[in-house]
Formats: structure tokens, sequence, C-alpha cells
């Protein structure tokens, strides 16, 4: 049911709405990555790479304290937290680096909100030797300065984009302003499972061993399939990764939890198929948040990966569809999901994975009237380090003070070579 | 035979090209830009593009970048985009729209193509949807312009298989627009030969006019391009006279003189 046309459509979503000097890279990306499809060369190195390089399979932890809160049905958590750079976004990149590299291109550029997309994208160019350059909303830069520092210790150039709302999205449209420049040489590294064909097919497909390897996972240790799967969507990857496996299972149950922000109520949200309408972004049909003149609204979301106005194509069909069930989650749950994480399971969370484990909660509760020993798998798709600094203010584990007094030791402690060129 | 088809044809048949200018609605005012675009009419400009303020213009560079965002700030709207395709349409000149996809889609295709229609614009031009796209549902963009008898206009790049360029050519009503060089919109230094190649294989599959697009600043570049193209597109050199201007007025003077300059150029520079 979400396999796509020919050319990438998922129903009346998908598709290539780009600039015509685009089309030409996004044929051989296309044809790239069909053949890589079948070539046991490429499969074998991707695969080699994915153990001993990212450390798959990531193991499936039950979360016994944790699933109290959620009714008392059984918690499984997929723990892409555990993989190399930290979330499950070096699937894709490894892969689409290798892509680039069969390509005989040398140049990668990619957009990240979180910082995590570009950081596996920084890692991946370190590993192959190719040049990387990453745009980063200068809004996200600033919530983020980890992730900035990480990026350039792999030796990645950083552009802060200053145009528009200064997040994701307009990150987005400099990097396709740059790829539209420079496609000779350069790959377009997407992060998610938006914009145009081939990237929501062969994002899903470098994403679907995280939902493979835990369907096996959890039949292994439970004897059964479970009776939902949870995934926070911003664009939505590790969702499609963990959901595709679970398609054809018409027992399991498939939920993607947005960002709700502040209520989706109150228009400070990021929750794109829930307070969206269908439209056409960053080079594909899928649902958006948009004005009645269909310019783009601003997102808001406390979690930087999350905070996008669009959403893959794909998940706009499985809504459409009924096969997967969307909803909002808010700032506010999220982060108490984030807290009952931590004290119970000894488990930073990413604050998009928050969201999932806040709609586990809800799920969990539900599923446990109708049936007490049901199973929620979860993707826990990336660890929290890079969110303590939002957390801590949050739950005022410190003052803004005592943030501003450590930032300002550290950088009086800084030694010569921690400032200039190099870092 | 349009009012657009009458004017390539014309300046096709004194051997010289025709020079069109582009201005976003709504930049400084849309008042202010129906003065601006009317100046560049008055100094020598053949047919004006009308840009559609959109908030992820993913083919211009800063320039266009900074104007669209003052037209957003003034909530320009759809209405006031049409408004001002009428009023430029009604100096005589050919009249186009240039717009990202989405806000088509979201006002309805056909609903719009009509307005348009009404108000006089003889052609759409949408740099982010091709033939592709535009001939199914939910857009079905070529058979809304063909009933409504909307021009339509995609664009062909450098990088366009030959395949694609009789493909999107075919599709074409109005003229085949033809980027200059793989990149976005601005002016740069140098215009020349990869958009004397594109034209000539698009020559070679097709006999609507070529107008060429992304880079041209002055009477020299413009004298270049004419000398084997149909048309020549300026957008970026007139935002920036407008940006540049201290007062509205001011800016439509330099408008004025930037549309003299390029209508000499392109007078030169054919054959």
């Amino acid at each position: 049911m979400s396999t796509p046309d020919g050319s990438g459509h998922f129903g009346p979503y998908g598709g290539r709405f780009v600039p015509e000097a685009l089309m030409a890279a996004l044929d051989q990306l296309t044809a790239a990555f069909e053949k890589a499809r079948t070539d046991e060369a490429f499969q074998a190195e991707l695969a080699g790479l994915l153990s001993s390089y990212t450390g798959r399979p990531s193991p499936l932890t039950e979360a016994r304290r944790f699933a109290e809160h959620a009714g008392g049905v059984r918690v499984l958590l997929k723990r892409e937290d555990l993989n190399h750079t930290g979330s499950h976004k070096i699937n894709n990149v490894l892969g689409q680096a290798l892509l680039t590299r069969e390509m005989g291109k040398t140049r990668v550029i990619a957009e990240t909100g979180a910082g995590q997309h570009g950081v596996a994208t920084a890692t991946a160019c370190a590993l192959l030797g190719l040049e990387c350059v990453v745009y980063m909303g200068e809004h996200d830069t600033k919530r983020q300065a980890l992730n900035v520092a990480r990026m350039k210790l792999l030796g990645a150039e950083v552009v802060p984009v200053t145009a528009g709302s200064r997040t994701l999205k307009d990150a987005i449209n400099e990097a396709m302003r740059d790829w539209v420049t420079n496609v000779d040489t350069t790959h377009y590294l997407l992060g998610t499972v938006a914009g145009p064909h081939p990237f929501p097919v062969m994002v899903r497909d470098f994403h679907r061993v995280i939902g493979d390897e835990a369907r096996a996972q959890v039949l292994d240790l439970t004897g059964r399939l479970p009776d939902a799967v949870t995934a926070c969507v911003g664009g939505g990857s590790n969702a499609i990764g963990i959901f595709t496996a679970f398609l054809g299972d018409e027992g399991v149950r498939l939920y993607g939890f947005e960002a709700g922000g502040d209520g989706v109520e109150t228009g400070r949200h990021a929750a794109t198929i829930t307070g969206g309408s269908p439209g056409v972004l960053h080079g594909a049909r899928s649902y958006l948040l948009q004005d009645e003149m269909g310019q783009t609204i601003e997102s808001h979301s406390i979690s930087a990966g999350l905070d996008y106005p669009g959403v893959g194509p794909e998940h706009a069909h499985l809504h459409d569809t009924g096969r997967a069930t969307y909803l909002p989650v808010t700032d506010a749950e999220a982060m108490d999901a984030f807290a009952l994480l931590c004290r119970t399971e000894g488990i930073i969370p990413a604050i998009e994975s928050a969201h999932a484990l806040a709609g586990t909660l809800t799920v969990g509760r539900e599923l446990a009237r109708q049936r007490p020993d049901a199973i929620v798998l979860v993707n826990l798709s990336g660890r929290g380090d890079k969110d303590v600094d939002t957390a801590a203010k949050w739950f005022e584990v410190v003052t803004d003070e005592e943030l501003v007094q450590s930032a300002t030791a550290v950088v009086d402690d800084a030694p010569q070579q921690a400032s200039g060129e190099g870092w | 035979m349009t009012r657009l088809d009458d004017v390539l044809a014309a300046t096709r048949a004194e051997g010289r090209a025709a020079l069109v200018g582009y201005l976003p609605a709504g930049f400084p005012t849309v008042d202010g830009a129906v003065e601006a675009m009317t100046a560049m009419v008055r100094g020598g400009v053949a047919v004006v593009e009308v840009g559609l303020p959109y908030s992820d213009p993913l083919m211009d560079g800063p320039t266009i970048q900074q104007a669209v965002e003052v037209a957003l700030v003034n909530k320009t709207s759809i209405g006031d985009v049409v408004t001002t395709v009428r009023e430029v349409a009604a100096t005589g000149a050919p009249t186009l729209l240039m717009t990202y996809w989405n806000p088509i889609e979201r006002h309805g295709p056909r609903r719009l193509a009509d307005e348009l229609a009404a108000a006089g614009c003889a052609a759409v031009i949408t740099p982010d949807l091709t033939p592709d796209e535009a001939g199914t549902e939910p857009s079905d963009w070529l058979g809304i312009t063909d009933a409504t008898g909307l021009g339509r206009i995609f664009l062909v790049a450098p990088s366009s298989t030959d395949e694609r360029l009789r493909m999107t050519a075919a599709h074409c009503r109005g003229f085949v627009y033809a980027a200059s060089t793989m990149g976005v919109t601005g002016t740069r230094g140098e215009v020349g030969d990869t958009a004397e190649a594109l034209v000539k294989r698009v020559r070679a599959v097709t006999d609507i006019p070529v107008c060429v697009g992304l880079g041209v600043s002055n009477g020299s570049q413009a004298a270049q391009v004419a000398s084997f193209a149909d048309g020549v597109i300026v957008g970026s050199a007139f935002v920036r006279a407008l940006l540049d201007a201290s007062t509205p007025k001011d800016g439509c003077r330099a408008v004025e003189s930037l549309a003299a300059e390029l209508a000499e150029g392109v007078r030169v520079g054919r054959r």
C-alpha cells in the first residue's frame, strides 16, 4: 500500500516540485539508488559499516519501571539512541554518503535542525573523505551549540542561515540553492523522508533497518508482534524507519506523535498533519503548515529536530488511508515523559524521542483497558545529551544565570586553539 | 495569437530580442510596485513579469529574497497580485505572473487561472513546477491553462537532457524560459557561453521563442544575450535599483533608466 509510483507519488503526495535544473541530478540519484539497492558489493559495504561502525543491531530494551506509568503494558524501547552519533540519523547518512562516492561526487551539503543529522553527515563525510557543508538556521545554531561544535570538530563547515524564520525550513531552502548552483560536484544529503523523489523512498529504505531489526527482536523476546508501534514525527524519518516493517501487519497499530508545542489550539506548534493541510513545500506535496495564501507558517517546538512545518509525503498518505494515526504531544507532555524515562530507566532521551514516549503513555493506558498484556514498541530515536541545557532550564535544575556563568567559565578557560580556524 | 506572441513575433521579425523585466508585487508597497513596473515599461521593457511573493523562494538569491520579505511583511495578498497584473497589463505590455506552485494550489489552480485571465495576464511562469507534475492531478495545470487560454511557461536549464528539453518545450505556451547558468537569481559578472549553448539546443527541438534569464544586469550583457535569444529577462538588477533608492520616486527613476539601458542593449545585440 505504501509503494510509490515510478515518479515517487504516494497517492496524491510526493512527486517532484523542483526547478528543472535539479531534475537531471534527481534522475542520476534515482538511478544510483536503484542500482545500489540490488548491488551486492554496495549492500555488503553498507551492512559492514552498520555493524562495525554504527554498532547495529541496536538493542531492544524492556522499560519495566517506565511501563508502570503506561497502564502496565509492556514497553519495549528500540535503542537508536545507542547508535554512533547518538541517533537513528546515521543509518541514512552512511547510505547516502556511499551513494555520493558511487556517483563520483566529492562534496556533500546537508541541512540540520537539532544538529543530529548535521553531526551524522559530518561523521560520514569524515569517514569517507568527503567535503561537508551543513546549513543550519541561525536560531538553531544557538539552541544546539554543542552539536555545532561537534560538526566543526568533524571537519564540516557550518553555515548559519539568517533568512526567514532562521530554522530548519530556511536551512533546507539554502541547501537547495547551494545544490542547484553546485550540482555537478555536490550531493544534497537530505536528512529526512521529505523532499523530491527519490528522497522519501531512499531515506525510508536506509532507515527501514530499524523496523526490520525491531520486528525480529520483538518476536524473539515475546513470541508475537507488538500491538502498537510509536515514534515521533518531524519530517518523519525515524517513524517511517520503524513503521515500514509493520505496514503489512494489520493487527499492529502505528502511531506518529507530532510536536504540539504550546498546544495545537494556540497556533504555536509543529503538528503538521494534525494542524496543517495538503500543499507543496521543499519539492513534494504533503501536509504543511500554511496560511490561506499558501505561505508557510513558522512552526514552534521545544524540540529543534521536530520544529519543521512539513512532513514526509508517505506519512501524509498513511494518514489519509488510516494506516497510521498521528497525534500531537505538547512541549510539557514531552518534557514530563523525558523526566520519567530519566528517573525510571536511567536513560536520557532526546526531546524529539520524548514525544514518542509521552504518546506511548497514553496509548499504553488505552491498550491496557482492552488487553493488559499489550506490547508497545517505541522508537527511542536519539539520546538527550544535546538537550541537557534545554532540559535543565525547563526543570529549573539550573538557572539561566548559572548556565551563563558556566559558559563564561568555559570561555575563560579555553585554550588558545579553541578559537578561530580549526575549531 | 496572444499579445505576448505578437510582441515576440514582432521583435523576432525586427531581428532583435525583447526585454522582459521582473519585479515582485507588493514591494516596496502594492501601489509602489505597480508604479515601478509602469516605469519599467516607460523605460523600454516589452514584457513584464509580476512576481508573487512566497515564503520559501528556493530559486531566488538574496536580492529578490530581500524584496519578497518586505512584500510578505506588508501582507501582500493574491488579490493584490491579481490587481497588480491588471494594472500593469493596462499599460499595453504583455504581463506575466511568476510564481512558485504552492500559492496556486492553495488558491485553487482553476480559480487563479480564471482571475488571471480576466485581469489580462498573458502567461504564468512556474519555476518549481515542471510539465511532469503539471500534467497530474490534483495540479492539472496543463488542462486548466489549455481551458482558459492562459499561457504557461516552464524553465529549461543547462543540465536538462535533450529529451527533457523537447518535452518541456512542447508544453510551453508563450516562450521557453532558459536559465542561463546553474544557480539562483542574482546578478553575475558573466552570462555567456552556457546560455548560448542551451538556446541552441532548445532551438533544435522547437520553434517557439526562447527567452534567457538569470544573471543579466546591464546593457552589454543584455546585448550579448540578445545576440542569440528571443528575449532577455532581467529581475534582480531591477530589484536592486529599487532597494538602493532612497525614496520610491528615486527608485522608479532608477528602474526606468536601467530599463532604457537594457532596451538599448537588446536592440544592438541581434545577429
